[in-house]
């Protein structure tokens, strides 16, 4: 059933998770490049400082957007949480992303321009492996609601081995890692300045960064359902995933666009739709 | 998705509440005849408004007497009627004959004798036995096609009153044959009227060929080279299918002498084996109706057209009676090859045809293009046809139609106040014209976004698609072409939305009924959303389970949670109420370039120069010439592959 | 004790350094000094930092600049020159198109020696600069105006 409790737990539980996430992200990157690096609980640090330092806009309608942005988030990753429809909260976050896209646009800046232009570009990169992902996982479990597919007895992961590998490559946009950090990226790396949040500054950037805490957790969540069937070997596969995405952040060089968009969709084809194929044909000439 | 195995109750209705059939195809041609004789600018305007008044009010009060399930019917005796519309028929086949020789179309000229041909064999000789009554019917599916024709075509007429006059201020060299014009537009509507009531599918034929007739005869209007070779090369096109039609025509009168089959009702009830090569045949008019991949040119020529035109073609008629007719038949499609392929054909057409979409940045060429993709995916949905695909595939229709007719609108209004209709052109438009804006805005959203409805439509789409047969491909098809829709929507939402520092308001002289015709579109765009449970469970499931005996529906969990999403969207702008204090406003950065407020800064060897934003096209990837060869090599591949499947069962 | 000093993101701007103090600048991020133990950042982006850290002097060329990044960082703010011909122009101090240190321009609230400056000495400065961030924060600095450099008056 569609559980309200999990919901309200995610609003208040995920960005502490998710800052934490971040923390031990940074602090791991620090010592793959043989640094100290920050305390674990900086990425708190940061968005507090955040919300201390005075607001300045180039247009206050930039407010509404990344407002619109924080609670789009919210809203959808309290949707997966609950357990609703998996395609519903993918399009959900898709509209969420828009209004990120949107306050980039709104500013008239170039390099926020840019940065949006490339944000879209990433959306059309991810999105179509996302949605086969909620395919594949529909065609095994019968069902698009997050909590059936929660219940499932059936290990997902040996249903879908392609659509996870090609779930990990968009993982790598979404999480906004090298190669794919094209739009903005994290830490001190800088590209084309900030990208889409280059034009945002203190308690609005501060909203941006806890959004994006709390997607962190919704795609982590994500990963759990294709091990939900063993909760233990749900948690290890995602420190694996996550420590596989920190590896991937710190060996590879930025991409261009073109080669974000090409190889994403080639991966997603080869793998994702022919994992989905031998499925579908499966089903189709052995019944169930 | 919940089934309902519910059977069908099939009522048949006759009698005189009815009436309404006939007075909503006779009241049109009655006003666009009166319209055709009134000269005056005055006149016109009163007749055009209370005529779109009483059609609107015609087609709301048809929701009162459809019958909640099943068809009714209404005979109509008087074999003279079909005689007449023969008649007719031949004077717009000399007609088109005279055309085509003084504009030296001569491919146009040899379609035209090509059809009538036919028809004179079919009148002569294939129809002789015929003694059915004809009859107008009307179900949800009629129903739901009269309330858009009805509802936004009389309101797309009430906008083109204001619309014509600016015209022909801004292009003094058209001549201004407005009354014509006026008169073209109201027998559209008739016509349309008079096609989704048809059962009797001579009727349907008439109608169809007077659709092509008026979309070529407005396609044309400004009577420049470009507007002419353009209405003819969508009269070309529309021909090729109205000669499928006549050859479906005459297959039906060969193989039953009695012209049992010749009613819709009867043939589609009649099975694979009998119905399947007519199916086809109507199918394959329906694609070039509906411009799908190898016949997409002409709604693309089409834009040459004023902009009311387009709006009119893509959204209440026209390309509406294709996917209708397509959507009429899909229960003889559902399983077999053919309509398999014409399924792919949508699909191909639904996945190129937004891409290249991508690549345009002439806002009439990105709707045209938006319009092909949203076509295809009506006819992949009508063309797998099982019965969840031909709910989300009427779902699309309706929703299509409305948004769709208020962006045409939108950038027509806006391509008269700011002398373009290059979205480039565009930016910073919520400064300078923030009402047109936000209604843009509206209706970008509702092509795209959750919770509108487009988005509901593909989405059941892709829940359907996987239990149909070969849905992965269209799973597939879907999971690509609707996020290459996302980027276009939002690169122009973002161009829109750009708060330019220069931008100066010109958002005035812009006359009342166009203002009217914009918000109630505006609202009814967000209406439908709200209320789309409703229009779903009282037209559409209706339909759906009287034709396939079960019938699919959201489920009420996913429901809830959209109407919340769709308040929550609604309350996030008044958030600007609050922020609209901000007093700390700095200019955007620019690599600590000092700028002006206008943007100007001192580039190098000091030039002044000022900052310019466009939005990328890739013109690399998704370039129009390239996609569009693509999409007619493999659509007129399929289209092959389908004639001779065809030719094959036939023999 | 306020979040602030606990994460200072620094903007760096090379105003007609020699690039010596820049070398010197970037050293600080790398594994043997890691300011980012400290939370120290480096953004690239006025919007996004708390410390404007300005290597060399102001020139004709980029006052314009300076003075643009200055107004572009959000308060509460804090400039630190590092190196000495961003304190006072040093050696460029007389040349015809050099107008002097960075507080010919803009407050500066810590001054960072050296030619170049050592990373040591620039961490130092740099920690000083927060708690003046930390005062501003709270209200209770006394910020000083911008002091006319030699080439100023020019």
């Amino acid at each position: 059933m569609i559980s309200i409790m999990n919901a309200l737990i995610f609003i208040v539980a995920a960005p502490f998770i998710g800052g934490l996430v971040a923390g031990i992200d940074r602090k791991l990157t620090a010592r793959m490049q043989g640094r100290v690096g920050p305390p674990i609980l900086q990425p708190f640090a940061d968005v507090g400082k955040l919300f201390e330092k005075k607001q300045i806009v180039v247009t206050p309608s930039q407010h509404v957007h990344t407002l619109s942005y924080l609670v789009f988030i919210v809203a959808s990753g309290a949707l997966f949480f609950a357990g609703g429809d998996l395609l519903l909260v993918i399009f959900a976050f898709t509209l969420a992303h828009l209004f990120l896209v949107l306050g980039a646009y709104s500013s008239y800046s170039p390099y926020s321009f840019i940065g949006a232009e490339r944000e879209l570009i990433q959306i059309i990169a991810y999105e179509p492996m996302i949605i086969l992902a909620a395919v594949g996982m529909y065609l095994v479990t019968k069902s698009f609601f997050v909590w059936e597919i929660m219940a499932s007895e059936l290990p997902l992961i040996l249903y879908l081995p392609g659509v996870f590998l090609g779930f990990l490559m968009v993982l790598t946009i979404k999480l906004r890692k090298s190669p794919f950090d094209l739009s903005t990226s994290h830490h001190a790396h800088q590209e084309i300045v900030k990208g889409v949040t280059t034009d945002f500054s203190g308690p609005m950037l501060g909203r941006v960064e806890i959004a994006h805490w709390y997607e962190n957790v919704f795609l982590l969540g994500f990963i759990y359902l294709f091990f939900a069937w063993n909760p233990l070997i749900a948690i290890i596969a995602i420190i694996v995933v996550y420590l596989l995405e920190i590896l991937i952040d710190n060996t590879f060089s930025r991409g261009t666009w073109q080669f974000t968009l090409k190889s994403s969709w080639i991966i997603a084809g080869m793998m994702g739709l022919v994992n989905l194929g031998v499925l579908y044909y499966l089903s189709a000439v052995v019944p169930a | 998705m919940i089934n309902n195995d519910k059977k069908p109750d099939v009522h048949l209705f006759e009698g005189e509440s009815l009436i309404t059939l006939p007075f909503l195809i006779l009241f049109p041609a009655a006003i666009a005849a009166i319209l055709l004789l009134v000269p005056g600018d005055t006149w016109r305007r009163l007749i055009v408004q209370a005529g779109a008044l009483i059609i609107g009010i015609a087609s709301l009060y048809l929701l009162f007497i459809t019958p909640g399930a099943g068809q009714a019917f209404f005979p109509v005796t008087g074999g003279w009627i079909t005689t007449l519309m023969f008649i007719a028929e031949m004077i717009i086949a000399v007609f088109l004959i005279y055309l085509g020789i003084k504009h030296k179309k001569y491919l146009a000229l040899f379609l035209v004798v090509a059809q009538a041909a036919l028809l004179i064999f079919y009148e002569t000789s294939a129809a002789h036995g015929a003694h059915i009554v004809p009859d107008l019917f009307i179900d949800q599916l009629s129903l739901i096609m009269a309330l858009i024709i009805g509802i936004i075509g009389s309101l797309i007429c009430v906008y083109a009153l204001g619309y014509m006059a600016t015209y022909h201020e801004l292009h003094p060299d058209v001549k201004d044959r407005r009354r014509s014009f006026f008169f073209l537009v109201f027998l559209f509507i008739a016509s349309m009227f008079g096609l989704v009531f048809s059962n009797y599918l001579p009727w349907v034929f008439f109608f169809w060929e007077l659709t092509t007739l008026c979309s070529f005869l407005l396609i044309g209007y400004s009577g420049t080279g470009e507007a002419v070779n353009n209405s003819f090369l969508a009269l070309n096109m529309n021909l090729l299918g109205g000669i499928a039609f006549a050859g479906a025509l005459i297959y039906l009168a060969v193989i039953s002498p009695g012209g049992d089959l010749l009613s819709i009702s009867t043939l589609i009830q009649s099975g694979h084996v009998v119905a399947l090569i007519p199916a086809v045949l109507i199918g394959f008019a329906g694609i070039t109706k509906a411009a799908l991949m190898p016949f997409s040119a002409w709604l693309v020529g089409a834009m040459i057209a004023p902009t009311p035109v387009s709006a009119l073609l893509h959204s209440s008629t026209m390309v509406k009676a294709g996917v209708y007719i397509i959507v009429r038949f899909s229960p003889v499609l559902t399983g077999t090859t053919e309509g398999l392929i014409i399924a792919l054909l949508g699909g191909f057409t639904f996945l190129l045809a937004s891409a290249i979409a991508i690549s345009q940045s002439n806002a009439k060429k990105v709707l045209a293009y938006s319009t092909i993709a949203n076509l295809g995916l009506i006819v992949a949905c009508a063309g797998v046809g099982t019965y969840k695909l031909v709910w989300a595939a009427i779902m699309l229709i309706i929703f299509h139609a409305i948004a769709k007719s208020l962006l045409f609108l939108c950038v027509g209004t806006v391509e008269h106040r700011i002398g373009s209709r290059d979205i480039e052109d565009m930016t910073g438009l919520i400064v300078r014209m923030p009402k047109v804006a936000v209604m843009m805005l509206v209706g970008i959203a509702g092509m795209f976004l959750a919770p509108f409805g487009m988005l509901i439509s593909k989405w059941a789409a892709i829940e359907a698609f996987i239990d149909a047969p070969f849905g992965l491909i269209f799973v597939a098809i879907l999971a690509f072409g609707g996020s290459i829709t996302v980027l276009f929507w939002s690169k122009w939402m973002g161009k829109i939305i750009s708060v330019c520092p220069v931008a100066e308001l010109v958002e005035n002289r812009i006359s009342r009924q166009k203002w009217i015709v914009l918000s109630l579109l505006t609202a009814m765009t967000v209406f439908v959303c709200l209320a789309f449970p409703i229009i779903s469970s009282h037209l559409i499931e209706p339909f759906v389970l009287s034709v396939y005996g079960q019938t699919a529906r959201l489920s009420q969990d996913n429901i809830i949670i959209m109407a919340m999403m769709l308040f929550l969207l609604m309350i996030m702008p008044f958030s600007l109420l609050w922020f609209r204090k901000e007093k700390n406003i700095v200019a955007p950065y620019m690599a600590g370039r000092p700028a002006t407020p206008d943007l100007h800064f001192l580039g190098s060897m000091g030039v002044q120069r000022q900052v310019g934003l466009g939005n990328y096209y890739f013109e690399g990837i998704f370039g129009e010439k390239k996609l569009f060869m693509a999409g007619t090599a493999l659509c007129f591949g399929l289209i092959l592959l389908m004639g001779t499947l065809t030719a094959g069962v036939a023999l | 004790m306020t979040w602030l000093s606990k994460s200072p993101w620094i903007l760096h701007y090379d105003a007609s350094s020699c690039n010596g103090c820049d070398i010197e600048v970037l050293a600080c991020l790398s594994p043997l000094y890691d300011v980012e133990r400290f939370g120290i950042i480096n953004t690239g982006n006025p919007k996004h930092a708390d410390v404007l850290v300005i290597t060399g002097g102001i020139n004709e060329q980029n006052r314009e600049v300076v003075r643009n990044l200055y107004d572009q960082m959000a308060d509460p703010k804090v400039v630190v020159a590092v190196g000495i011909c961003a304190s006072s122009g040093g050696v460029f101090r007389e040349c015809y198109n050099v107008v002097g240190g960075i507080d010919c321009i803009i407050p500066v609230d810590v001054y960072v020696p050296g030619c170049a400056a050592r990373p040591e000495s620039i961490i130092d400065g740099i920690v000083k600069a927060l708690s003046i961030l930390e005062e501003k924060k709270r209200g209770t600095h006394i910020s000083q105006a911008p002091r006319q450099g030699a080439g100023g008056l020019r």
